[in-house]
């Protein structure tokens, strides 16, 4: 496994670069609403692999692997993570490409993470007895939530993604 | 704002892709990845894992008696690979392409906070602490639940993408106010 994901990681790291996602400046254009490069990076990797995904899984050849839908963890993590992310300026597995670009005040990030994780391991039984807890809907995901099948969605994500892109175009973000 | 990297390159910065190439290339990558091996990408259970290899060279002790650590193992497995491939991956394309630069403080940054280095690596270094915090309760990050959880129509990773976003611009706005910063 473990060759396999360094590999894997490489080809990443390479295509973040060239994508020119990895820096503070994109990251924090894009949460000022000014510059959508990593949105755009974002959202055609998304409706790429999924329809990549769910073809391999019609013909069986992937398994899929659903997080559990924890309102109170994803909503109220989501938002912790949120903040941290506007400070920082780099996502956990950017900063570590933002690293290898040269960018270095991204040895800070990572080192504030690991600090972060720590604490977290920490207080996670207090976290499992509370945040973790609340709206606990396990493993769900949005054609079952919706009733719909995925071969409806799928176009409708791509769809809505390119009429993004041109607004996006458009307006030179 | 009205430079596009596709249109106008500065000096030292060669070899930039359209993000719309490069991030459906990361897709298919993806999809790849979970037919060779089943995984997919994630970074956040990472930084677990290294705090908990960290914590063990200090006090073996201390880790034995963590619950957290009995469910994520502090070792290095798949993901921990991946994020270290993409540190080197990134490297390699930054040093082909002639677009590596050593930078202390972002041009943005700079442009706000000043050019002090302590500022920023406070800012970071607390930024980094708070958001994966966050991540590892919402269960996920940009990657794990953004990509590879948006990519399977997951109900967390739509929920919690518009919660970093959420936080985020929220941050980002006090931080820079809506019209300052550049």
């Amino acid at each position: 496994m473990r060759p396999e994901g360094f590999v894997t990681g490489m080809l990443f790291g390479l295509l973040l670069q060239r994508g020119r996602v990895l820096r503070y400046d994109r990251q924090l254009g894009a949460l000022l609403l000014r510059d959508m490069t990593i949105v755009k990076f974002m959202l055609s990797a998304i409706v790429t692999g999924m329809a990549c995904l769910f073809a391999l899984e019609a013909a069986g050849m992937a398994r899929f692997d659903v997080k559990a839908t924890v309102l109170g963890a994803n909503i109220i993590g989501g938002l912790v993570f949120g903040a941290g992310w506007g400070l920082l300026g780099y996502c956990p597995g950017t900063q570590l490409g933002a690293l290898g670009e040269g960018r270095w005040d991204a040895a800070w990030g990572i080192a504030g993470m690991v600090a972060g994780a720590a604490l977290h391991a920490e207080l996670y039984p207090l976290l499992s007895r509370t945040v973790l807890a609340w709206g606990d809907f396990g493993r769900r995901t949005l054609p079952a939530v919706l009733g719909v099948s995925p071969w409806l969605l799928i176009p409708l994500f791509i769809f809505g993604s390119l009429l993004l892109f041109r607004w996006f175009e458009r307006k030179g973000l | 704002m009205i430079v596009r990297q596709s249109s106008v390159r500065a000096p030292g910065d060669g070899g930039a892709w359209s993000p719309y190439l490069a991030g459906a290339l990361a897709g298919i990558l993806s999809a790849a990845s979970v037919l060779w091996t089943g995984a997919f990408p994630g970074a956040s259970t990472t930084f677990s894992r290294a705090a908990g290899m960290a914590e063990r060279a200090v006090s073996p002790g201390h880790v034995e008696r963590v619950e957290y650590f009995r469910r994520v193992v502090p070792a290095v497995d798949w993901q921990f690979m991946f994020v270290v491939g993409i540190f080197f991956g990134a490297l390699l394309s930054a040093v082909l392409s002639g677009s590596f630069r050593l930078q202390a403080v972002p041009d943005l940054w700079r442009s706000r906070f000043g050019p002090g280095i302590g500022r920023r690596a406070a800012a970071a270094f607390a930024g980094g602490a708070i958001a994966i915090f966050g991540a590892r309760i919402a269960g996920g990050c940009p990657s794990g639940h953004g990509l590879s959880g948006l990519m399977q129509l997951s109900a967390s990773g739509l929920v919690a993408l518009a919660c970093f976003f959420l936080g985020g611009i929220a941050v980002a706005r006090a931080l820079y106010g809506r019209g300052r910063g550049r």
